[in-house]
């Protein structure tokens, strides 16, 4: 475990080192606050197309900052072949593996946190209420998503030539899925066979990201969720992401690193 | 090799000739009305494509006037192809079909079950209160009639009609938008200004929204009709918005008829509006000439026929001028 907690605390350094995250929350800051100012009929209390855009830009910046730092992780260490020093010490791949995950995480967790503040002053300056259980759900279903997206990426990493090839290829999957994955079995309904049992079998093996996105029932102050399925969402993201992470360890300890 | 001097001098040329040509061209060019019209960025950058994002835009104001429970693109979406805030608004014809409330349909399977607990699951309109408000129960807490300014109890406080209607201000932002990159979209103008007057008690900022649309759609008929109800409804000066419904009417007959489907549900709220005021300013005679005209157009004569029984009764009761 401290295996895994060192190389973590390497990985959260190097990426509040990196512009990205202040880049990414500046501009969320500033059109946000654009859009904020513009006067509709007189009305300063319209507020939910902000907490949409807000909320848009929040979770495209998340999975930028998610998929671009974990794709470079081991990429970057054997471009800079860092890590064979690495792997001289007492330390495993797997333990390698999962302190990069942990370090993205963690990084993109406090990333988030920062993002949902701004969210949060934003809709309370013209609200009357601060749903916080509500937020409180959103952000931790956005977390744990943002854990299963690193774990892709981490894979992806280890499967594809270059970490551009691999930052695309995950940003159209994972964006495919929020979109359309939820619709997958509908669409499947309406087909014929042999399309539809592909179909259908592709949207059981999809992850479901779309139960973490809760964006519509913040926006439209639906209350907070039942705590049943709550927990139910966050503990299949971490079978989830424990299975790609699985995929991962497995590519990795079989992976020739010269 | 000619020297650097002698290249750009020969650029500067070419960038100067290329520049005079093309301010001759302008001139030459026969201009276009559009000339005269301000700078439009929306139009320079999308073109006519704006028109389809103007409607994307109209139909996200009406998925906020449900809260967001909306169908996409893979639901039934019969019982919405009327946007609800429009047709609730009066402005159009409503020609929706089917169960609003059960869009979504059985559950295909356990995770489509699941993953209804994630978005808005239950129908409700942000005019009797929204997300807030709904008891709850799937699918049976909207569909109601309030009267104006009646209370009801809807998260266990008591709210007036008019508190809860304010949210539903929500629209506007994206009607303001859909305005914006399609200005030849009437419905737009006349389901804002609705709102605006009849919820959010903003009868000149709605006033001023139709106003723009009329400059650019002269003498539309529907937005006549809007501003005249503002006249009629907010001002209560019958003079101004008689003449308006007037207008509409005249506008109606000219451009509607040789339309493959006119606007007959427009003509019938016009008329009928028409003859309301004639009725309110004692005109009785004039209203009853209004009256059966109305029974022409509308969708059941029954209604305004059952009205001229009693109009005519009222009359015959009153004492002779």
């Amino acid at each position: 475990m401290n295996n895994i907690l060192a190389v973590s605390s390497v990985v959260m350094r190097e990426m509040y080192r990196r512009k990205d995250f202040y880049v990414l929350l500046i501009l969320t800051v500033l059109i946000t606050l654009i859009l904020g100012s513009v006067n509709l009929f007189n009305d300063s209390n319209i507020v939910r197309y902000l907490k949409e855009i807000c909320l848009l830009l929040i979770w495209i910046s998340s999975l930028v900052i998610a998929i671009t730092t974990s794709a470079r992780q081991i990429p970057a260490e054997r471009e800079s072949r860092t890590i064979f020093p690495l792997l001289a010490k007492p330390v495993s791949r797997t333990e390698v593996l999962l302190g990069k995950f942990l370090g993205c995480w963690l990084a993109s967790g406090i990333a988030l946190v920062c993002f949902y503040l701004f969210f949060g002053i934003i809709s309370a300056a013209r609200e009357s209420g601060w749903p916080l259980g509500s937020y409180l759900q959103a952000v931790t279903l956005h977390w744990f998503m943002l854990a299963i997206v690193i774990a892709i990426a981490l894979l992806g990493s280890l499967v594809f030539a270059a970490p551009s090839s691999n930052n695309t290829i995950c940003f159209i999957v994972i964006a495919g899925i929020l979109l359309i994955g939820r619709h997958l079995h509908k669409v499947a309904v309406g087909m014929e066979q042999p399309s539809r049992g592909i179909l259908t079998l592709l949207y059981f093996l999809l992850p479901q990201l779309g139960w973490f996105d809760v964006r519509e029932r913040i926006t439209h102050n639906w209350p907070p969720l039942d705590v049943g399925p709550f927990f139910l969402a966050l503990a299949y993201a971490l079978v989830t992401a424990s299975v790609f992470l699985f995929a991962a360890s497995w590519v990795f300890n079989r992976k020739r690193l010269q | 090799m000619p020297p650097v001097r002698t290249n750009v001098l020969a650029l500067a040329g070419l960038v100067t000739a290329a520049f005079s040509l093309a301010c001759a061209l302008q001139v030459a060019m026969p201009r276009d009305e559009r000339d005269n019209e301000p700078f439009d960025l929306m139009q320079t950058l999308l073109g006519d494509s704006r028109r389809m994002f103007a409607n994307h835009f109209f139909v996200k104001a009406d998925a906020y006037f449900h809260s967001g429970f909306y169908p996409t693109i893979f639901d039934n979406r019969e019982s919405f192809e009327t946007a609800h805030m429009a047709s609730d608004a009066g402005v159009v014809e409503e020609k929706n079909k089917g169960d609003e409330h059960s869009f979504l349909g059985k559950p295909l399977d356990v995770f489509d079950r699941f993953s209804r607990n994630f978005f808005p699951a239950v129908h409700t309109h942000l005019d009797e209160g929204g997300a807030k408000d709904h008891d709850g129960l799937d699918g049976h807490d909207s569909g109601h009639e309030h009267k104006e300014g009646e209370h009801f109890v809807g998260d266990g406080h008591d709210h007036s009609h008019d508190e809860v209607g304010q949210g539903v201000r929500e629209i506007l932002p994206w009607l303001k938008m859909s305005s914006s990159l399609d200005p030849s979209r009437v419905e737009t103008y006349t389901t804002t200004a609705y709102w605006l007057r009849s919820r959010l008690g903003k009868s000149r900022e709605a006033e001023e929204f139709l106003r723009e649309g009329l400059r650019r759609n002269p003498r539309d008929a529907a937005i006549l009709f809007e501003l005249a109800r503002i006249f009629r409804e907010d001002r209560k000066d019958l003079e101004r918005a008689r003449n308006l419904f007037e207008a509409g009417i005249s506008s109606w007959q000219k451009t509607e008829p040789p339309k493959k489907e006119p606007n007959v549900f427009l003509l019938h709220q016009l008329m009928s509006h028409l003859a309301q005021l004639e009725e309110d300013s004692d005109n009785d005679l004039r209203a009853i000439e209004l009256w059966e005209k109305v029974k022409l157009v509308a969708p059941d004569p029954a209604g305004p026929d059952l009205h001229l029984r009693d109009l005519r009764e009222k009359m015959a009761k009153k004492p002779a001028k």
